[in-house]
């Protein structure tokens, strides 16, 4: 129990997607421009992260390790698919976009609204992509442990951005110089906010 | 065609600086030369590919699934090059770990295919998404190198800052290879370049 708890802090706020890894960086600079729908984008994150991960550890532990067809039979014991899993997981990842965008029009109008437009921009977001492939260089030994890794990093995502957007809508009120502005004072900020991060190193 | 129509990626239309596409793995393999010279060349090979076979059949894509092609076509590419990696430089390719399976979901790639190879030729395509790559490895380069020399005081891994300085007490910058010092150098080339730029105007 310990150890889920540790690896959800962890994911949050020392291993953070955005300011550790830099992943998702694309929509996070396009869609940080007012805070409500950054948390739009963040929650979404997290909810799709904490469906593709799990999803993803399963097929890589029953299918595509090496050994892991062994439940076959033992002609199988061998067989290495792990050269699969790139394909296997954005394939994955892209239908479990799809299938959630249906299935929230149909039953979940109002999380569809929310949610709706952010949904097709995030199949080709690198942390959710990231988030599966470092699930898979952790070797977590139960599904649990990486359902917990996906809520933490989504958590720590969208905390990210929330932090950043509410920055930038300050940001329109302050004198700039001319040639800074736009991008690159936004990696500035990315890069400030990040080294606040590092002080939790210590946790 | 002309040469120069190509040559906008590497400068002005460049895609890190300018398009803001593709930040996400550039910045985490910075931290010294060499990888970032193998991520750079990875990203070219699959973007040039890509983009060469997505036009190729362009005509024959449904429009409706063409997403799903797209991405299981870049994937096919980058699976190549990891096992490449894998096989030849097998150091760089455990540095860089999960970032050559990231080439997948990396902007560039994809806003190339949509935005160019879906509606060209072949060979135009396959220039555009070479010169592309190249724009981003250009980025690449230079923040690695700052980063490298500063943080470290190698370039390609061999010691550049003589060692009569570190007698003289100079030290070397560990925050340059942390992580958010890459954003910060990238948010400065943006400013160098357009304050350049707006010069030339």
């Amino acid at each position: 129990m310990r150890e889920i708890v540790d690896i959800f802090v962890r994911s949050v706020f020392i291993d953070n997607m955005v300011f550790a890894y830099f992943l998702g960086m694309c929509s996070y600079l396009a869609v940080s421009k007012n805070v409500k729908t950054a948390a739009g984008l963040g929650f979404a994150v997290c909810f799709v992260l904490a469906v593709t991960v799990p999803i993803n550890y399963l097929i890589d532990k029953y299918l595509l390790q090496p050994g892991a067809l062994s439940w076959l039979g033992r002609g199988f014991a061998n067989v290495d698919l792990s050269y699969l899993s790139l394909v296997v997981f954005i394939a994955v990842i892209a239908g479990i976009v799809q299938l959630l965008e249906m299935v929230m029009e149909r039953h979940l109008p109002a999380l569809y609204a929310a949610l709706g437009i952010f949904l097709p921009l995030i199949a080709v977001n690198c942390a959710i992509l990231g988030g599966s492939l470092f699930m898979q260089e952790r070797n977590f030994p139960t599904v649990i442990h990486s359902f917990s890794y996906a809520i933490g990093s989504g958590i720590g995502w969208l905390l990210a951005i929330v932090a950043f957007a509410a920055i930038r809508e300050r940001l329109k009120y302050s004198k700039i110089p001319e040639p800074l502005q736009g991008n690159g004072i936004a990696y500035i900020i990315t890069g400030l906010l990040g080294m606040g991060f590092m002080a939790f190193l210590g946790i | 065609m002309s040469l120069k129509k190509y040559l906008g990626p590497l400068s002005s239309d460049n895609p890190i600086l300018v398009q803001t596409l593709g930040v996400c793995s550039a910045l985490a393999v910075t931290a010294q030369l060499k990888p970032a010279l193998v991520m750079a060349l990875s990203v070219t090979v699959v973007c040039a590919f890509s983009n060469l076979i997505i036009s190729l059949i362009r005509n024959t894509i449904p429009p409706r699934i063409r997403i799903i092609v797209q991405l299981l076509i870049v994937s096919f590419w980058v699976i190549l090059v990891d096992q490449v990696l894998q096989a030849y430089v097998y150091e760089i390719s455990k540095l860089l770990s999960v970032f050559v399976g990231l080439i997948i979901t990396n902007c560039i790639i994809m806003g190339r295919l949509e935005a160019f190879a879906l509606s060209h030729k072949p060979w135009p395509s396959f220039m555009d998404g070479l010169m592309n790559g190249l724009g981003y490895g250009l980025v690449l380069i230079v923040v690695a190198f700052f980063r490298e020399l500063l943080g470290s005081g190698t370039l390609w891994n061999i010691p550049v800052v003589p060692h009569a300085w570190y007698e003289a007490g100079y030290l070397n910058n560990g925050l340059m290879i942390l992580p958010p010092m890459a954003l910060i150098l990238v948010g400065t080339i943006i400013w160098i370049k357009n304050s350049k730029t707006r010069r030339a105007k």
